[in-house]
């Protein structure tokens, strides 16, 4: 069995009601949204690859809280909850995964290719640690400029072991640029287990030889999350060079929608969906400290159910794309 | 509210399953992610998991039923407040509902009419190339190498854009393995002249992300030998991210770096990949020969807001040509040039290939054979209508290439024009290339791999059999 997500800090982080209540908020239309995806795809209106993030929900909650406008997201293909917690419209998102032209890639990139540039979210990418150099890459634009926006590179425990992601620590630590890199470890790189991949399981030790400071942080609490994701920004804003953050974390559904998950035990995720759910968690301590009652809470649930019912219907309704758009979108014209 | 469960597909490909488990009975309180059932496929046993909450009212389908179809209902939830029976009353059984999964899969335009011919056209409509700037009466031309051209265009477009700017391994301050950078740290300084690690994977990937960003980078590799450590990133995030964004994500970077053989240097330095690169949409492939147009293309790569390819050869690099002495030389991608007019064969070049049929060019000229000399330039995209008008006029071809032969840029050429002007050809096309095996160290080897100016001649040759 492997490690269950552990905290590295003594004292519990803590919020005003005002943030918590924004991020049960978020969260749960994460895990919402990601519910109804999944439905679709057994309806077969999503189809090919869909990786879902149930049960990692606080881990990019916690770290847009820290980040302000002009800082830059960049993931891989587990990416649906990046994009709604960068704000991006869950109409479009769940359109991409239908393969519509209201998706926000008018249906042509799917589950694992979304972007905002409005938003600064670089994708959504589909092969494992190429965002690294990538993230590394905005953050150099940011450093070029000389403006003080950061950049943060999501991937997983997987991702960690690719030899491209050691070059980009090596770049961005030598050139000091603006980078959180955020290891989502959510235990297992597809069906393989931490300790069956790893030499080194703690993660976070990972930029040690480039000179990169680590922290492990309890994924599965978003207070926590966003307590170490503040002390990460603020040393990349502030010049130091890159960030490690090793997010400890759980999927509870298989690597993508076709995964049974049969290489781990059904008792293994029970036991953290009811002892480290991340929404759940923050509900106890929302409705323990007065900030909120169960009858606040199961509002928003509604409001969160209303939105997603609205995502999956857009979904539905959209047309595909029509057959002209198979041949634009390949190069733009012009010059820039 | 009632909400009707459906029987789920656990991949693309599934159309029926066997139930063969409930982990809740009727009048269970669920909750969404809770585990209701196991269904079986031929592949795997998958969980299904509630996604709403409430009471499972009514199982329409029992534990063991074999062959249920995706989306057939197997039980009723009720939600908030109603009543278990009332929902179930509501409920219709499974068999009632229609069966076929493709039927709710497929989207209503799916079911349209079949497209008319012309979107399923193999490719897009081409774009109009415009022509080469006219030169003006009187413009002076410089003898320049190769090397300094190529410099000359990355220097002019730094002055010109602060968002360009070059890096690799030694570019800076070792002033470029092969010295093409020479001098640009000094002019625009270590902020934009960048000496990278040896990692191409990794600072190819840098560099497509700063592109992302909306920088210019110019990325060299020493050789493009190098690039297949970084091929993913130039393939997967530069070519194809502006397609799978819908247009949002643009990648304005070039990379650039020799290509093909140099001298003596074994198999694994000595690769030519215009044929791999000028496979990929999304991606401009330029490969030039003499000394003017590598600068008019680089300065057009560097402008262009596309990822761009620009294939060198390290054996032109220290040769002279004329480039004229203009403020702002541009050239156009993707228009060939006719290096050299004849009249009774074609010949097809592209990079140091193009100097060695301007010679059997020469040489066949001696002979009474006029052949017109055609420098592609641009691989992607590909300048056929020069090549067929060029066709049209000398009725034959020979395609020449430093790579090797097999899936190459000649059989994409031959297969054009006997596409599109099979009419006009009198002699089967013929293709000159590096011979099936990688490059051999031995001298008397690698000349014998590699095409010259006599494979060119013979080739010439063989397809003006009988013709004169």
């Amino acid at each position: 069995m492997a490690t269950k997500p552990k905290s590295s800090k003594k004292v519990p982080a803590k919020a005003p009601k005002a943030d918590m209540l924004k991020f049960y908020r978020e969260m749960l239309l994460i895990r919402r949204f990601e519910e109804k995806a999944g439905q679709l795809y057994g309806m077969g209106k999503i189809a090919g690859f869909c990786h879902l993030y149930i049960g990692q929900e606080a881990v990019v909650t916690g770290m847009q809280a820290c980040l302000k406008d002009g800082d830059q997201v960049i993931t891989g293909y587990r990416d649906h909850g990046h994009m709604l917690a960068c704000g991006m419209d869950p109409k479009g998102v769940m359109a991409e995964l239908t393969g519509r032209v209201g998706g926000l890639s008018k249906g042509k990139g799917g589950s694992m290719h979304m972007f905002s540039k409005e938003k600064n979210f670089f994708g959504g990418h589909g092969i494992v640690g190429a965002q690294v150099p990538l993230g590394t890459g905005l953050a150099f634009a940011n450093k070029y400029r000389g403006n003080d926006n950061i950049s943060v590179a999501y991937f997983g425990d997987g991702a960690a072991n690719q030899g491209q992601v050691y070059e980009a620590f090596n770049m961005a630590s030598l050139w000091k640029l603006p980078v959180i890199y955020v290891i989502e470890n959510n235990m297992y790189a597809m069906g393989t287990s931490v300790e069956r991949h790893a030499s080194e399981t703690e993660l976070f030790k990972r930029g040690i030889s480039f000179e990169i400071e680590g922290e492990e942080v309890d994924g599965m609490d978003v207070l926590a999350v966003r307590e170490a994701g503040e002390k990460a920004v603020k040393h990349a804003r502030s010049g130091k060079g890159p960030f490690i953050l090793e997010m400890k974390t759980y999927r509870y559904r298989g690597h993508s929608m076709s995964d049974p998950a049969k290489y781990r035990k059904r008792e293994e995720v029970d036991d953290i969906r009811s002892h480290h759910d991340p929404i759940e968690g923050l509900k106890g301590q929302l409705i323990e400290q007065g900030h909120a009652t169960e009858d606040d809470l199961k509002k928003i649930d509604n409001e969160i159910k209303a939105i997603v019912k609205e995502a999956s219907d857009f979904s539905l309704e959209s047309p595909e794309p029509d057959a002209d758009q198979l041949w634009t979108d390949v190069l733009i014209e012009g010059e820039v | 509210m009632s909400v009707d469960i459906l029987m789920p597909a656990l991949s693309p490909t599934m159309e029926e399953g066997t139930l063969s488990k409930w982990l809740k009975k009727e009048g269970d309180a669920v909750k969404s992610g809770d585990i209701i059932a196991e269904i079986e496929t031929d592949k795997a046993t998958m969980e299904v998991e509630a996604v709403d909450e409430g009471v499972l009212a009514k199982i329409l389908v029992p534990e063991g039923t074999e062959g249920v179809k995706v989306n057939a209902v197997i039980a009723v939830l009720s939600e908030d407040g109603e009543s278990a029976s009332d929902a179930a009353a509501k409920s219709k059984p499974a068999e009632a509902k229609p069966e076929a999964r493709a039927e709710a899969a497929v989207p209503e335009t799916d079911k349209a009419k079949p497209e008319p011919e012309a979107e399923r056209e193999a490719a897009p409509p081409k774009a109009a190339v415009k022509a080469d700037p006219s030169i003006p009466e009187g413009t002076n031309f410089t003898e320049t190498t190769v090397r300094d051209a190529l410099r000359d265009a990355m220097a002019e477009e730094m002055r010109r854009d602060e968002r360009v700017f070059v890096m690799g391994e030694e570019v800076a301050q070792y002033q470029g393995a092969y010295k093409v950078t020479r001098e640009l740290l000094q002019e625009f300084g270590e902020r934009r002249v960048i000496d990278t690690p040896i990692t191409e994977h990794g600072f190819a990937g840098l560099g497509v992300g700063a592109a992302f960003a909306g920088l210019k980078p110019i990325v060299e590799f020493m050789t493009f030998n190098f690039a297949m450590q970084a091929i993913d990133q130039i393939i997967n995030s530069a070519a194809k991210t502006l397609y799978m964004s819908g247009g949002q994500m643009g990648c304005p970077i070039v990379f650039r770096g020799p290509n093909g053989a140099a001298s003596r240097v074994g198999a694994q330095h000595s690769q030519d990949y215009s044929a791999w690169y000028a496979q990929i949409p999304g991606l401009k492939v330029i490969a030039p020969y003499d000394a003017a147009d590598a600068k008019g293309l680089l300065k057009a790569a560097i402008r262009d807001p596309n990822p761009v390819v620009f294939l060198e050869h390290e054996l032109l690099y220290g040769q002279s040509f004329p480039v004229p002495d203009m403020d702002d030389f541009v050239l156009p991608i993707g228009k060939a040039a006719v290096k050299r007019e004849g009249t009774d064969v074609t010949l097809v070049a592209h990079s140091r290939m193009v100097g060695f049929a301007l010679q059997a060019a020469e040489r066949l000229a001696e002979e009474g054979i006029s052949a017109e000399v055609i420098d592609l330039r641009t691989l992607r995209p590909l300048d056929t209508d020069t090549v067929i008008e060029s066709v049209k006029k000398t009725n034959r071809l020979v395609c020449c290439e430093e790579g090797w032969r097999f899936m190459g840029v000649g059989a994409e050429i031959a297969a054009t024009v006997v596409a599109e002007a099979f009419d006009y050809l009198d002699a089967p096309p013929v293709r000159v290339h590096q011979k099936d095996v990688p490059l051999p160290y031995a001298a008397n080897l690698e000349a014998l791999s590699l095409p010259n100016a006599d494979d060119i001649v013979r080739a010439a040759k063989k397809v003006c059999e009988g013709a004169f």
